[in-house]
């Protein structure tokens, strides 16, 4: 129970810090005309189709006492980043980033630009104009992305297993435990981890589709 | 008072490259800005607005100067005080209509806002609406509703980009003379979009005829538009030739008739259009649609070749306009790079080429 527990704090933490951070990523994403966004972009979603391992290497380089984080980390704080539970929401921002920017970028991008420009028209800067236009029609897009970075952090292995190792209580999450667990042949103990992971997985993913076949949002779809 | 001068080119994926050139000022009350898709209106509100920025010239809106590329202004839009109401209205669908409404009042005290918006829902007569949302209210009280949206903010400009489209003759007088009604007090100039005659006749205190980016004619609408009605009109939707012609034959099986022009011994192939062998019609082609050729073209789809001469050639801005006298005068618009290309010159001569269907019978 400690790991479920760990594994959703860590994925809880994930899921805020990206949308703090994804939403300006994706803000300037979807509005801006500058030329080279594509390389931009490829950068985001790099972390879909690269190997969690190699993620996770490159994390714990990065992270270890000599990386570049990691010296900055140990002069801040006196102590390392790799294989603490720090370092592991660190790189689980990374690993999930996409699975946060990709549908805030796709809502804020459905927004009629004929919106914008009356409310530019009516006096409204680019704030007011996020806050009281962009953000409240991306509404869907922002439950996604909370949902699904949450999700995708709760059930990462690779990374965790590169960067966090295996020390319970602190990096031991539930794919970790689950993995161990059947190492040592408690298939029952396994099995009841995995099942709680399937209901959870199952429950968000409900809640993605809903929100996007706008179940309960307030206003009808354009 | 709005004085706009603006000057902007459009470089469109398309083919032809664009210059919207006009001045114009615009007096308090409700002055129409008429001409054909594609001639220019929209551009001109958009730069007014701020939403565009001309290459050149100078706006200046109630003795502010908005815009002006000689002294490096370009005021942004949000603190142009200048209303734009879009054809599609925009209004915002997750707010209610009283939250649109007062969505551009902020620096006002909470009651202050809830009297300024109950006061112009009341104008508009969309008070009963206050609590919903756009997709619960029908199409007349949507442009009601945009239009309180657009005068609550006290602008000293209001933009109207074809707003009544849709709706019947009589929901938009009603709507127009709800408008006419605030303004009496406010006195602000109205531009108003519209390219259907009938909206001129029904709106119009003054016109601008907007043609291909130029404006055309200003005045009432009656000068702008009746005299003769018909061939300025053609004119207005862009139409620089504008030719009588008298039907030879009909070839129902193609489409097709045949007509000579004026009285030229110039015969072309048009659509075929009402009139029988012997009635005179008139052909309207826009400059832009003829192709010049320096030798005899062979091969071609297009039915109708004249063969004639270039009597001038003029260059105005990025296009230049040849006179070519076939037995009957024709405009015709092509590319600076094109007269150089074919080394055009007075004199030259030419051949057109005249799809048919470039051919419009206006009537």
């Amino acid at each position: 129970m400690e790991a479920l527990w760990l594994s959703m704090k860590l994925a809880a933490c994930v899921a805020v810090i990206l949308l703090a951070i994804g939403t300006p990523m994706a803000y300037g994403l979807a509005f801006s005309n500058w030329r080279g966004k594509f390389l931009l972009e490829s950068i985001v979603a790099l972390p879909l189709v690269l190997p969690p391992t190699v993620l996770g290497f490159y994390a714990l380089v990065a992270m270890g006492p000599r990386g570049p984080l990691g010296k900055l980390w140990i002069a801040l704080f006196g102590h390392g980043l790799a294989f603490t539970f720090g370092g592991l929401i660190l790189s689980s921002v990374l690993y999930s980033l996409p699975f946060a920017v990709q549908p805030l970028i796709a809502s804020f991008e459905g927004v009629d630009r004929k919106l914008l420009d009356a409310s530019a028209v009516l006096g409204a800067g680019g704030l007011r104009t996020f806050c009281r236009v962009i953000l409240p029609l991306s509404l869907p897009g922002a439950v996604t992305a909370a949902v699904l970075s949450f999700a995708h952090t709760l059930g990462e292995f690779g990374v965790v297993l590169m960067v966090g190792g295996n020390l319970a209580g602190v990096t031991r999450t539930v794919s970790i435990d689950i993995y161990d667990n059947v190492q040592s042949l408690e298939y029952g103990e396994a099995n009841r981890m995995a099942l709680v992971l399937l209901a959870v997985s199952f429950v968000v993913l409900s809640v993605v589709y809903a929100v996007n076949r706008r179940v309960w949002t307030p206003w009808a779809a354009k | 008072m709005l004085a706009a001068r603006i000057r902007k080119q459009r470089r469109s994926a398309g083919a032809s490259s664009f210059v919207l050139d006009v001045s114009i000022e615009v007096s308090p009350g409700i002055t129409i800005l008429f001409g054909a898709s594609g001639a220019g209106k929209s551009t001109l509100l958009d730069c007014v607005a701020g939403l565009a920025r001309p290459d050149e010239g100078q706006i200046v809106a109630g003795g502010e100067v908005l815009f002006d590329s000689a002294r490096g202004i370009h005021v942004p839009t949000p603190k142009r005080r200048t209303a734009y109401v879009f054809q599609t209205l925009a209004l915002f669908p997750h707010l209610s209509a009283e939250d649109n409404v007062a969505y551009g009042l902020t620096d006002l005290r909470e009651e202050e806002r809830r009297e300024q918006v109950e006061a112009i829902l009341k104008a508009f007569r969309v008070e009963k609406l206050r609590k919903q949302r756009p997709d619960k209210i029908s199409g007349g009280e949507k442009q009601r509703i945009a239009l309180a949206r657009s005068l609550v903010t006290e602008p000293r400009v209001l933009l109207l980009d074809e707003p009544l489209t849709g709706l019947d003759a009589e929901l938009k007088a009603s709507i127009v003379d709800d408008l006419r009604a605030w303004n009496v007090a406010k006195g602000i100039p109205i531009l108003y979009v519209t390219h259907s005659r009938e909206e001129v006749d029904a709106l119009g205190e003054r016109v601008i005829a907007l043609d291909n980016g130029r404006v055309a004619s200003t005045g009432r609408p009656m000068d702008v538009l009746d005299a003769p009605r018909r061939k300025k009109l053609a004119q207005a939707a862009g139409f620089e030739n504008l030719l009588s012609a008298t039907v030879l034959a009909l070839r129902e099986a193609d489409g097709v008739m045949r007509v000579r022009l004026g009285n030229s011994a110039c015969e072309i192939e048009v659509p075929l259009g009402y009139g029988a062998a012997g009635s005179r019609v008139r052909v309207a082609v826009r400059a832009g649609d003829i192709l010049l050729a320096t030798e005899p073209p062979r091969g071609l789809s297009a039915r109708n070749v004249l063969d004639g001469r270039i009597v001038s050639l003029e260059q105005r801005g990025t296009m230049a306009i040849a006179r070519v006298e076939c037995g009957i005068a024709f405009i015709v618009h092509i590319t600076p790079g094109a007269v150089r290309a074919l080394e055009l010159a007075a004199g030259r001569r030419v051949w057109l080429v005249l799809k048919t269907h470039s051919c419009h019978l206006v009537e």
